[in-house]
C-alpha cells in the first residue's frame, strides 16, 4: 500500500527541483533564515524601544513601532508566505490587494467615524443641556 | 435513434474541454481566499479594539495589566514556530518524511508553548478582576487576542492530525497539499500576531 504511494510522491516531487511552472516558490533554508533574522531584528527594536520607555514624543515612538510592524509584515509575506505576482497567474496578489483595500476602509472608516462621534457628541451634551436648577 | 446521438453531442464536447485541471490544482488559491476572509474578520476585531481600546470604565489600563516580557516570550515562540514550519516544508519537498515529522513536532511544541503562555496571561488577568466583563477595553482585548489564540489552537489540532496522516500514508500529493495549506495558515497567524503585539501591547504601553 505504501509502495505505490511513495512512487506517486516521488513522481510528483520531480518538477519541484527545477522550474516552477505554476509560479509557486518554495523557498530555501537560506531564504527562511534571512526572513527569520530580519523578523527578530524588526521585533527586538520596537520591543526594546518601548521597554526602555520610548522617546519624549509618544507620537514619534508610536510611529516608529507601527513602521517596524509594517516592514515586518512585508518580510513575512515575502520570506515565509512566498508572495509574488506570478503565483496562480497573479490571483493571490490580486486577492491580497483587494483585501488590503477593504481592511484599510474598515479600520480607517471605523476609527474616523467613532472618533468623530466621541469628540462631537459628548461635549455638546454637557454644553447644550445646562443642568443648573435641577438639584445638584 | 438520431436523437440519441445529438443528445450525447454536448457531453462529448464537455469531455474534450482542453482546460482540464488536476485534482487539487485550485486548492492553493482557494485556501488563500479563505485566509483573506479570515484577515477581514481580524480587521473588524482590530477596528473594534481601536474604537474601544481607550474605554477603561475606570478600570485598569494596559500599563497596569500587561507584561511586555511575557509578550516578547510569546512572540519568540510564534516566530520560532514559523521558521520550524518552513524547515518542515523544505524537508517535505526534499521527500524526507522523518525530517518533516520532526520539524512539525518542534512546531507543535512552540505552538503549544505559545498557547500555555497566553492561557496563563488570560487566567492571570481574570484572577486580577480584569476579565472581559470589566470594561469595553478588556472585552475587545479578549475578543481580539482570544480569537487569535483560538486560531493557534485549531492550527495545533490540524498539525496533530496532519502528522498522523503523514506518518500513516507518507508524503502523498494529498498530504503535501494539506501541508502547503497549513503552512500558509500558520505563517498567516504569525502575521496577525505582528498586528496584535504592535497595536495592543506595544502601543498600549507607550
Amino acid at each position: 500500500m505504501s509502495a505505490p504511494a511513495q512512487d506517486h510522491a516521488a513522481h510528483h516531487d520531480t518538477p519541484h527541483h527545477g522550474h516552477h511552472p505554476d509560479g509557486h516558490d518554495h523557498g530555501s533554508y537560506r531564504s527562511y533564515t534571512i526572513g527569520f533574522i530580519l523578523s527578530v531584528i524588526l521585533t527586538a527594536i520596537p520591543f526594546g524601544l518601548v521597554m526602555a520607555g520610548g522617546f519624549e514624543s509618544r507620537l514619534l515612538t508610536a510611529g516608529i513601532v507601527v513602521g517596524f510592524a509594517a516592514v515586518q509584515i512585508l518580510v513575512h509575506m515575502v520570506y515565509f508566505l512566498h508572495m509574488n505576482t506570478r503565483s496562480d497567474e497573479g490571483w493571490t496578489a490580486l486577492a491580497l490587494i483587494f483585501t488590503v483595500v477593504v481592511v484599510v476602509i474598515i479600520l480607517a472608516g471605523s476609527l474616523w467615524v467613532m472618533h468623530n462621534m466621541n469628540t462631537n457628541m459628548m461635549p455638546q451634551m454637557d454644553h447644550s443641556l445646562p443642568m443648573s436648577g435641577f438639584g445638584s | 435513434m438520431t436523437t440519441m446521438t445529438t443528445a450525447q453531442d454536448p457531453i462529448q464536447h464537455w469531455d474534450t474541454e482542453p482546460h482540464h485541471h488536476a485534482e487539487g490544482a485550485s486548492t492553493n488559491i482557494g485556501f488563500w481566499i479563505y485566509l483573506m476572509s479570515d484577515c477581514l474578520m481580524f480587521a473588524v476585531l482590530f477596528a473594534v479594539f481601536g474604537v474601544l481600546g481607550q474605554s477603561f470604565a475606570a478600570g485598569p489600563g494596559p500599563k497596569a495589566l500587561f507584561d511586555l516580557e511575557l509578550v516578547a516570550l510569546n512572540t519568540a515562540f510564534l516566530l520560532l514556530s514559523s521558521i520550524t514550519f518552513g524547515f518542515a516544508m523544505l524537508a517535505m519537498f526534499a521527500g524526507n518524511k522523518r525530517g518533516t515529522l520532526g520539524w512539525l513536532a518542534v512546531t507543535l511544541l512552540f505552538g503549544l508553548a505559545f498557547l500555555m503562555v497566553e492561557i496563563y496571561e488570560f487566567y492571570h488577568l481574570i484572577h486580577l478582576g480584569a476579565g472581559p466583563q470589566r470594561s469595553a477595553f478588556l472585552s475587545s482585548f479578549f475578543a481580539l487576542v482570544g480569537t487569535h489564540g483560538l486560531h493557534v489552537g485549531f492550527g495545533s489540532i490540524w498539525l496533530v492530525t496532519l502528522m498522523v496522516q503523514i506518518s500513516r500514508k507518507g508524503l502523498i500529493p494529498a498530504n503535501m497539499r494539506r501541508m502547503t495549506c497549513l503552512s500558509m495558515f500558520w505563517h498567516f497567524l504569525d502575521v496577525i500576531w505582528i498586528g496584535v503585539f504592535t497595536f495592543v501591547y506595544l502601543l498600549g504601553m507607550i
